[in-house]
């Protein structure tokens, strides 16, 4: 059997501010913020204090239920401030940036050669085991236990986000070292899901799946879904091309947490990439990168369906692939929404002539983030599943979350889907639901309750 | 300075928590929305930016798509009348007495319903939710223009209250509120429901009140063709099919004509704010269940006569295709469509107590929606109890 994923449903938001395929110049980050939110359910243990010295790839904090996790720094410094906030509860960890680039010696591990457990250690002891995904519910991987799978999605359909295979280029022998790693974690296999276009090389161990079609085609739950779906008492790992490429860098000793990431947007001067620190600032990295406009802007810390708005204050995620500047919009007033032809309003509905005449594919659009209507019960049907390319009943599943129906949930999937999944239904809803939130915080109760 | 500063700046604020008029916020906001598209901006976290169309946008296609059946169905009233009289005063006169006869339903229907709906959501100091737009409209379209506006401002009542707010409001509700309306009319107030004498106003327009020196014709019967199936004399042979086609019969206000109604069903099937699923279904179902009585009977109507004569074209257009009420998966639409096509020819020709089958047909799918659903939606739950067991 060819592993081909070919899909329909889905949706690519046509924006405004598109990166180009070459690189910009950043600022070299004066700060990197280490955010233990970035990462679900994940509470820290700081091991250091303000003040101490840390060199890249020291241990700054753990995971406190699996200890072995460690979070390290990506850069050498001085470990400046615990950001705390309500019942002390970090919200970041500060490190100035003293520009030597000091690390700590890593061992090379050749995959190849070197046992489960030295593959083990060595990710865990180079701070990059937390860029492996667990699924159900996309928390931190249990590093005691052995996944069916692991899926890599080498193919990113998210708005303005990166090519991974622009980013693979030229660090191919990287990647090929963290997916031989991933390769012996795995008890079952290692499926890599990309285009059928994509330059990325094949690599021996690995089985490519090859997927088509719109967004969230390259959501790594949506192709597992359609290619091996995952069931209850089931456990699959999963990664991102560029999360595997850090991995092999750790293991071929190089201490290196840099990242490619698109600069992007229609508040963007001129889109393109960028190769910054993993928590660089977003001030830093933007810095002379935005329009001077007279109304608000929004600083998306991702890309426009999953990302977080921290603004300018806030700092590249952890496992951050995009910033996506847009208007905020909150001072647009429109006038009669409800009946204007709608030529010049983004809408996938064929309720405004953007949508029946395919506008909204064919032009490029500038997008605020104004919810455009407000919150209802759900009062459409439909819609949700055409961008919803999953064997699961996206509204169902959705009601039974709000209902907390643990057997319902279990019974239609909530085992196989994270809040991204459901971005695009969030995106297209009439009712402006905030669906992604409902499903996360779902998601966060049925662990505590399994566990 | 400009409108939407000014309201911005001195209006908003008197509604706003701590305003002067806080506890009318719903009623400003349902305005000041009508107005303007909300300024809200999305959350920090979740999706940042969102398709503009919302549920405004999605009642108001359902209103477009009811006006040529409205229109249609307003000269008809005059039509009607004139044919009663024995006078014909032209089409734009007609269309005028039917004006006349039908605004003052609309507002009532409004009134009350928009009036229940605004106080709910006051209470409970929410956005007023749009859905009563479409019903509020619906209901005077499916009366018998002889209905005493009395009676249509109880049962919007009845229905908005015990139909939609107990449920939690719009897109809470089991079953269709408009529907609800004419289902409380047809059982509270059976006689000015049925019978000869209320789909064809024969005196003034605005109140029925006879006007002098005027008579129906000799002949005249204001029954409805279904009226005269129900009671056996109907002949499909005579009988016009192209009359009830284009509407020029007795019945309720905007149901006879089926032309106006296909328009109105082409624009939403083209926004896709109807689902074709369960719309094709239920005329395929009722041709289907027409076909097989035509075939076992000479008396009974054709096929064609089937799907144009009553309320089973309106019904399969406008009110089986209310998502909220109706099957929301896909497969479940097919089925449910079928169900509702057939049940109303089965009423329709079986049960002589109803000359039309149509309101019941689409209120017990309604009840059954949720049973079809739950069925649909478990075969996908025992593909995946089957995958873990395999």
């Amino acid at each position: 059997m060819a592993n081909v994923i070919k899909l329909k449903k889905g949706l690519n938001i046509n924006l405004e501010g598109t990166p180009e395929e070459k690189f910009v110049n950043v600022k070299e980050a004066k700060k990197v913020t280490l955010v233990p939110d970035d990462i679900v359910m994940c509470t820290p243990k700081i091991v250091l204090k303000a003040g101490d010295a840390v060199k890249a790839g020291d241990e700054v904090f753990h995971d406190k239920q699996y200890p072995e996790i460690k979070f390290v720094s990506p850069v050498s410094g001085v470990l400046e401030e615990v950001v705390r906030g309500d019942r002390r509860k970090v919200l970041g960890i500060v490190i100035s940036n003293d520009g030597k680039g000091t690390s700590a010696k890593l061992p090379v591990i050749d995959p190849k050669t070197a046992t489960v457990d030295e593959i083990k250690q060595a990710m865990l002891d180079g701070g990059v085991w937390p860029f492996l995904t667990q699924r159900p519910y996309g928390v931190l991987a249990n590093p005691s236990l052995q996944p069916r799978d692991i899926f890599v999605t080498a193919l990113n359909t998210a708005p303005l986000a990166p090519n991974f295979d622009i980013i693979v280029k030229g660090q191919e022998n990287d990647f090929q070292t963290g997916l031989a790693a991933l390769a012996k974690l795995s008890k079952g296999k290692v499926y890599v899901g990309a285009a059928a276009s994509t330059t990325i090389p094949a690599v021996n161990g690995v089985e490519k799946v090859t997927v088509e079609g719109p967004h969230p085609a390259g959501n790594v739950g949506v192709q597992i879904n359609n290619f091996k779906p995952i069931n209850k008492g089931e456990i699959v790992w999963t990664a991102n091309a560029q999360d595997v490429i850090v991995i092999g860098r750790i293991l071929n000793g190089k201490c290196d947490f840099s990242r490619i990431i698109t600069i992007a947007g229609s508040e963007i001067v001129a889109p393109a990439y960028a190769k910054v620190q993993a928590g660089a600032s977003l001030a830093d990295i933007l810095d002379g990168k935005v329009k001077h406009v007279e109304y608000k802007q929004r600083v998306i810390n991702g890309d426009v369906l999953t990302g977080v708005a921290t603004g300018l204050a806030g700092s590249l995620n952890f496992k951050g692939q995009t910033v996506t500047v847009i208007p905020e919009g909150d001072t647009t007033d429109e006038i009669f929404g409800w009946i204007t032809p709608g030529l010049n309003r983004y809408s996938t509905s064929n309720t405004g002539l953007a949508g029946l005449f395919g506008l909204f594919k064919s032009k490029k659009w500038k997008l605020d983030a104004r919810l455009k209507g407000g919150p209802r019960a759900l009062i459409v049907s439909g819609d949700w599943e055409r961008v919803f390319p999953m064997d699961i009943y996206p509204e169902h599943l959705y009601k039974a979350v709000l209902a907390y129906d643990i057997d319902k949930m279990e019974q239609l999937g909530i085992y196989e889907v994270l809040p991204e999944d459901f971005a695009l239904c969030e995106f297209v809803d009439v009712s402006k639901n905030p669906v992604q939130q409902v499903i996360a915080d779902g998601l966060v109760k049925l662990r505590k309750e399994m566990e | 300075m400009k409108l939407n500063d000014y309201i911005n700046e001195k209006i908003d604020p008197l509604f706003q928590k701590g305003g002067k008029y806080e506890k009318l916020w719903s009623i400003y906001d349902s305005f000041h929305t009508f107005l303007f598209v909300p300024r809200h901006t999305a959350a920090r976290k979740g999706v940042q930016v969102h398709d503009s169309v919302d549920s405004k946008r999605v009642i108001m296609m359902v209103i477009l798509a009811l006006v040529p059946a409205a229109l249609v169905g307003m000269w008809n009233v005059g039509y009607q009348h004139d044919l009663a009289l024995g006078i014909n005063d032209g089409w734009f006169m007609q269309f005028l007495y039917g004006l006349v006869a039908f605004l003052p339903k609309v507002v009532v229907s409004y009134a009350v319903g928009l009036g229940i709906e605004m106080a709910v959501a006051c209470m409970k100091r929410e956005e007023v939710a749009e859905g009563f737009l479409a019903t509020g409209l619906l209901i005077p379209m499916i009366v018998p223009v002889n209905t005493p506006l009395w009676m249509i401002a109880v049962a919007t009542a009845f229905s908005v209250i015990f139909a939609k707010e107990i449920f939690g409001g719009t897109g809470m509700n089991i079953f269709n509120p408009a529907l609800i309306t004419r289902a409380f009319l047809f059982f509270a107030y059976p006689k000015a429901m049925s019978g000869d004498e209320v789909f064809v106003r024969t005196g003034s327009a605005l109140c029925n009140s006879p006007i002098e020196g005027t008579a129906v014709v000799d002949g005249f019967s204001g029954a409805t063709p279904l009226a005269a199936v129900a009671d056996g004399t109907f002949d499909p042979v005579t009988y016009s099919t192209m009359d009830a086609f284009l509407g020029c019969i007795p019945g309720s206000i905007a149901e006879t004509s089926t032309l106006a109604i296909l328009l109105g069903a082409c624009l939403l099937l083209v926004t896709r704010v109807a689902s074709w699923r369960i719309m094709c279904s239920v005329f395929v179902g009722g041709a289907l269940m027409s076909a097989i009585i035509a075939a076992f009977s000479e008396n009974a109507p054709t096929v064609a006569q089937q799907l144009c004569l009553g309320g089973f074209a309106f019904a399969a257009v406008f009110m089986a295709t209310d998502p909220v009420t109706g099957c929301r998966t896909n497969t479940g639409k097919y089925i449910y469509g079928l169900f509702i096509g057939v049940m109303a020819i089965l009423i329709r020709m079986f049960n002589t107590g109803y000359p039309e089958g149509a309101m019941m047909a689409v209120l017990l799918g309604n009840a059954c929606a949720p049973l079809i659903d739950y069925c649909v939606v478990n075969s996908n739950i025992s593909k995946r109890a089957k995958r873990v067991n395999a």
